[in-house]
């Protein structure tokens, strides 16, 4: 039996190591197996989940490894990791105000400092710190009560003056329009491969026996007295035990199939790269005021975005008005990029909550569960989204993480106003 | 880039305008219980489709309109003033 058939049967998973490397080196490459298996969706599933991005994926995974669950699929209406997954700038970082959201981005960012071990699969974590900038004395102030906050909840921050910003940062022009007061920097905060982190988590909860079932969407939600028993999908009916959804950018569009309404605005938020240049800048650099937050990749382009297109949309394009602002804050920031040439642009829906908090838990069905409203933020959540969104689903009780993150904050008037707090690409 | 046209000044660049979200959202009585205050509150409508909502032309009148604009292709199909009825546009077409 060929090593990839056999893969196919026990679902068991042909590790990566410098041996396997070497082996398959000798081969020419060619007997690399499928990193994950592609089957026809079955009738019934014990959990399905709809989207497979980074947290789906993550979700089935977790759901898999910790809680056992044997019978799990998910759908995705394009291809796996397609959405937000695959367009956003990578930024990994825990510097949150508020308590609830420091212990939740902070879980997020642990396991990412351990996931490629987990996954078996290089997710190049590069915690380069992230550097966000002040404008003015009164930033400045703002960004000391920041950083001590975020000292507070356990996650390591430190302030710079202007000089230090500039050590860090040689080519920044600290004089530019709204001149650079300082800093601080998260030096944990980096970067990570988005594409890895969504292939990572699907070869691994391919490997424990998750079906992930793409170019399928879902029309619609069976619903049985108010409890719900499956979907109505492209590719035809499939009955499930418990339903979640993570669709980012599509949120209020597949609440609204299940029938209820959520405090969600989609909107564009683009994102773009430069031409590959040498190595120049080796932090992940952020400004609230001039609005740009830039990091370099290791092919050498400078990836680059700012503010999001302020209204609703699903068109995943941007318009021209933001990609000029965003340029233009760039170029302030380091005006020695000006002679370089824009490579590629593009846009995903992001989902705004009004305090700019996700959305994560129950819904008002049975047994129906979702995580969204993400944001801009979404990405570096991918693990801790993951890790409890599969606690809940599998005690039905939301994990105690993200008791806070539940939809009925917005009745009781508990929100978490991170969109106050921690600024700009949050 | 979009292109709207204000009913007082003509057709004029995005960057004017700025969005002002929904229209047509209805305040619930003062008896109102917590669902229907934090539905008027917070809750949107978000569709992936025609959406009725609220523009200002802050750098030409300052004046506030609706439009009704695809939330897809951003093609807009009708302008029309604050306090106007939403228009029926599975009725009249989108003109």
């Amino acid at each position: 039996m060929s090593p990839r058939k056999y893969a196919h049967r026990t679902g068991q998973l042909k590790g990566y190591s410098f041996l396997s490397l070497a082996r398959q080196a000798l081969g020419g490459h060619k007997g690399w197996p499928p990193v994950w298996r592609s089957p026809e969706p079955k009738k019934n599933y014990d959990v399905l989940i709809i989207g497979a991005g980074g947290h789906g994926l993550s979700t089935a995974y977790y759901l898999a490894k910790k809680y056992g669950v044997k019978n799990i699929a998910v759908l995705d209406k394009g291809w796996l990791g397609g959405g937000n997954t695959g367009r956003n700038t990578q930024v990994t970082r825990s510097n949150y105000f508020w308590p609830q959201s420091a212990a939740f981005f902070d879980h997020s960012l642990k396991l990412y400092e351990g996931l490629s071990h987990e996954l078996n699969f290089n997710v190049m974590l590069s915690q380069r710190g992230v550097l966000t900038l002040a404008h003015s004395k009164h930033e400045m102030e703002g960004i000391r009560r920041w950083a001590n906050a975020i000292k507070i909840n356990n996650v390591d921050a430190e302030v710079l003056t202007p000089a230090e910003v500039k050590k860090m940062v040689p080519l920044i022009n600290l004089d530019c329009r709204f001149p650079v007061h300082g800093g601080f920097v998260q030096r944990r905060g980096g970067v990570s491969r988005h594409d890895a982190v969504a292939w990572g988590y699907a070869r691994a909860a391919s490997a424990l026996g998750v079906d992930i079932i793409q170019q399928c969407e879902v029309k619609g939600f069976n619903i049985q007295d108010g409890r719900v028993i499956g979907v109505e999908t492209t590719r035809g009916s499939i009955g499930a035990g418990k339903v979640s959804f993570s669709v980012a950018g599509h949120t209020s569009h597949v609440a609204s199939m299940a029938g209820f309404r959520v405090p969600v605005s989609s909107m564009q938020l683009q994102a773009m790269v430069s031409e590959p240049i040498k190595p120049c800048l080796d932090t992940m650099l952020t400004s609230s005021v001039i609005h740009v937050y830039v990091s370099q990749s290791d092919r050498g382009e400078l990836v680059f975005g700012g503010r999001a297109d302020v209204y609703n949309s699903y068109a995943q394009r941007g318009g021209f008005p933001v990609l000029q602002e965003n340029v233009a804050a760039l170029l302030e920031l380091i005006p020695a990029f000006s002679r370089l040439r824009l490579m590629r642009q593009w846009a995903g829906i992001v989902d705004i909550t009004p305090d700019t908090s996700p959305l994560m838990g129950h819904t008002p069905v049975k047994n129906l569960y979702f995580s969204g409203g993400w944001g801009t933020g979404g990405y570096k959540a991918i693990p801790a989204g993951g890790d409890t969104m599969a606690y809940t689903i599998a005690n039905d009780r939301p994990h105690p993480l993200i008791e806070d993150f539940g939809l009925d904050r917005f009745r009781s008037g508990r929100l978490v106003d991170e969109g106050a707090a921690s600024g700009v690409a949050h | 880039m979009l292109r709207i046209n204000c009913p007082w000044c003509g057709t004029r660049d995005e960057p004017e305008f700025s969005f002002g979200g929904e229209s047509h959202i209805t305040r619930p009585t003062l008896d109102a219980d917590d669902d229907q205050w934090s539905d008027y509150l917070f809750n949107k409508e978000n569709p992936k489709g025609i959406h009725y909502e609220q523009w200002l032309h802050k750098y030409g009148c300052g004046r506030w309109f609706n439009i009704a604009r695809d939330t897809v292709t951003h093609e807009i199909y009708r302008v029309y003033r604050m306090g106007e009825a939403k228009p029926d546009l599975e009725k009249s077409g989108r003109d």
